[in-house]
């Protein structure tokens, strides 16, 4: 296991927010390692600091101490436009709220990223048709976000995220705004993802989820790094230390 | 890449509300102001050019300076031209001829309806042919007037084609009454271009000498110059001949000494002068119009924040979300410029041929490419420079503050 590459690792990491005269502790001092091919959950309850930390999993921000590594990058040594690219190339986020650009059409919003990496107009067509019908929507392809269900919507973005073909699938409560039907759908898209070698990384505070899909649980709480459990059979997870991922 | 901001910019403009594209008004009217107002000036100096109705360029005309600036050429001046300036100016080396004219305003009656025309003098001999090829002069039906015609005119050629200065057309055979005595037409000319050529009466000089009660005076002196390159020696050796005559100094000439370049000059002097005014007052209103595209864009950003922070989480650089922006910050003033010029250009066209007919003369309107390249691309930097402010604040979001929207 430890021979595997390390796609994502945080180390010591804190990030602190001024709020007026206090200082919020959102995250305190957590060490965090994402091996290729895992399905990882961080869990915890609401204030926790489990969007900070997707925030600095994903590098979409900095930390305040500590360092992120990201496909052995020290994140705070790349430049802005560095940095872009490699996020672009390596994660594909999938968010709760969908986030699709509303003006742009479904094949629009998966070739999107793909623009922003610099590949040719027609091998972005060609590759976000391919995703559509991945997702099942290649019968939606013209449709604005608007003109889409929650659930479609969601499997845009799924088909978004993967538009780079990025090494991992970063997804923020992806089930939080849809109904269990639909939820369900795109966990076993992830799953699927999961199944051909993509790492993934979901954040969440639905317990049931965590359990049943990840491999690894990072359990958060006020800021700091509770647990780490690891699924050793169905349904049943084991406590390992976090020093036992090894720093 | 750059097809694809120029697609993305169209895409977002599709969707951008009432409120946007009146912020492009500024641009709209400044860029319709220069369109339309530089192709009416254009088609106005090729109108005053064919005022003038001079063909020949060899021709000078003098005329002296009056206190009244009303009436016919040369009328008002106190101190008349006469008979031996004529002589006179003939005399000089460069000159080749000078002909004396009368240019007189009197009352004219015709199928009982009145009205003040103005009368022109053809000289008699040699010199009618010479007055006739320097005006381009032809018949248009009847003929032109020879020597021993007393009691006969012609008329210029509105007279015949427009029936609504005295209620009917004027025809060769019907009789006029010029300062209450009996004339007869004989002819009308061809349409010159020119409005007093088409509405003046022409008359035999000693005819209209009697009928003015002028004995020596002239009104004006048509000079013709041995050779173009001549004239400009030409008009300084009349006007130091008539300085000595009439015993002024430089610098207080009571007469005029004018070549048709030089009035063309001073017409396009004062043209160029309300043109670049309009310039001024058009540059005002793109710039009124820049800043409605600031504002505009600057609300853009803080409405699309969360488009931003998309962008930015799925792999823009800072660099492509600015150009992002900045395109569609030019596109907007482009489309400002588009329509400005689509209206100016129409109201450039229509104006040009609307002063034709107005003063009588057939404009050929012209539109001008280059103009209209010029503005085009004018409203589009204008667009992406007003955009340059907003872009680096779009592009500077930090990702996950412009993910909460």
């Amino acid at each position: 296991m430890e021979k595997r590459k390390v796609l994502i690792r945080l180390d010591d990491v804190s990030k602190f927010y001024h709020m007026g005269e206090t200082i919020v502790k959102a995250l305190n001092g957590v060490d965090f390692k994402v091996y290729e091919g895992e399905f990882i959950a961080i869990m915890g309850p609401s204030g926790s600091g489990k969007s900070t930390a997707m925030n600095l999993v994903g590098s979409l921000d900095v930390p305040t101490r500590g360092k992120v590594y990201l496909d052995g990058n020290d994140v705070s040594e790349l430049k802005e436009s560095e940095l872009a690219q490699i996020r672009g190339m390596k994660i594909g986020f999938i968010f709760q709220s969908f986030n699709l650009i509303p003006n742009l059409t479904a094949k629009e919003n998966i070739m999107l990223p793909m623009m922003f990496q610099g590949t040719s107009i027609e091998e972005r067509e060609e590759k976000a048709v391919g995703l559509l019908k991945l997702v099942g929507l290649n019968d939606r392809m013209d449709h604005y976000p608007g003109q889409l269900s929650g659930g479609e919507r969601q499997r845009v973005a799924i088909a978004r995220s993967l538009a780079n073909d990025p090494e991992v699938v970063l997804a923020d409560e992806p089930t939080g705004n849809l109904d269990t039907k639909t939820g369900h759908i795109v966990m076993e898209f992830l799953d699927k993802l999961h199944g051909e070698g993509k790492t993934v990384i979901m954040v969440t505070h639905d317990l049931d989820l965590a359990k049943k899909h990840a491999e690894i649980v990072y359990w958060l709480r006020d800021g700091k790094l509770e647990k780490v459990t690891r699924k050793i059979k169905k349904d049943g997870f084991k406590r390992i230390d976090n020093p036992v991922r090894g720093k | 890449m750059r097809g694809d901001y120029l697609r993305l910019s169209v895409k977002n403009l599709k969707h951008r509300g009432l409120r946007s594209w009146l912020t492009l008004l500024g641009i709209f009217i400044g860029i319709v102001a220069v369109v339309s107002l530089i192709s009416l000036g254009t088609g106005l100096k090729l109108a005053v050019g064919a005022q003038f109705g001079v063909s020949s360029t060899e021709v000078i005309t003098v005329q002296a300076g009056g206190i009244s600036g009303f009436g016919a050429p040369g009328s008002g001046a106190v101190n008349k031209l006469t008979l031996d300036d004529v002589d006179a100016i003939e005399k000089i080396s460069s000159v080749e001829v000078a002909l004396p004219r009368i240019i007189s305003s009197g009352k004219m009656e015709f199928n009982d309806r009145i009205s003040i025309g103005m009368i022109g003098s053809v000289p008699d001999g040699e010199e009618r042919k010479l007055i006739y090829e320097v005006l381009d002069i032809e018949v248009e039906v009847g003929r032109l007037l020879k020597d021993g015609d007393t009691n006969k005119v012609v008329l210029g050629y509105n007279f015949y084609a427009n029936g609504d200065i005295y209620g009917k057309k004027i025809l060769p055979g019907n009789k006029i009454l010029i300062m209450d005595e009996k004339f007869q037409v004989i002819g009308v000319t061809k349409k010159s271009g020119s409005f007093i050529l088409d509405n003046v009466v022409m008359m035999n000089e000693d005819k209209l000498r009697e009928l003015v009660d002028y004995e020596e005076d002239v009104d004006l002196i048509v000079v013709k110059v041995k050779n173009k390159d001549l004239m400009d020696k030409a008009v300084e050796d009349i006007e130091k001949l008539l300085r000595q005559r009439r015993d002024v100094e430089i610098g207080k000439e009571d007469f005029e000494v004018s070549t048709p370049q030089a009035m063309m000059e001073t017409v396009n002097n004062i043209l160029g002068g309300v043109q670049a005014f309009i310039v001024i007052i058009a540059s005002i209103s793109i710039l009124v119009g820049a800043l409605g595209i600031v504002n505009t864009m600057t609300t853009s950003v803080l409405e699309r924040r969360k488009e931003i922070g998309i962008m930015k989480a799925i792999g823009a650089k800072n660099s492509q979300i600015f150009m992002q922006f900045f395109v569609e910050s030019g596109l907007l003033g482009l489309i400002g410029g588009i329509a400005g010029v689509v209206v100016g250009v129409a109201i450039g066209y229509f104006g040009t041929i609307g002063i034709g007919s107005f003063i009588g003369t057939e404009i050929r309107p012209n539109i001008d490419f280059v103009l209209i390249g010029g503005a085009l691309i004018g409203s589009f930097v204008v667009g992406s420079i007003a955009g340059i402010v907003p872009a680096m604040d779009a592009a500077k979001q930090n990702p996950v503050e412009a993910l909460r929207g």
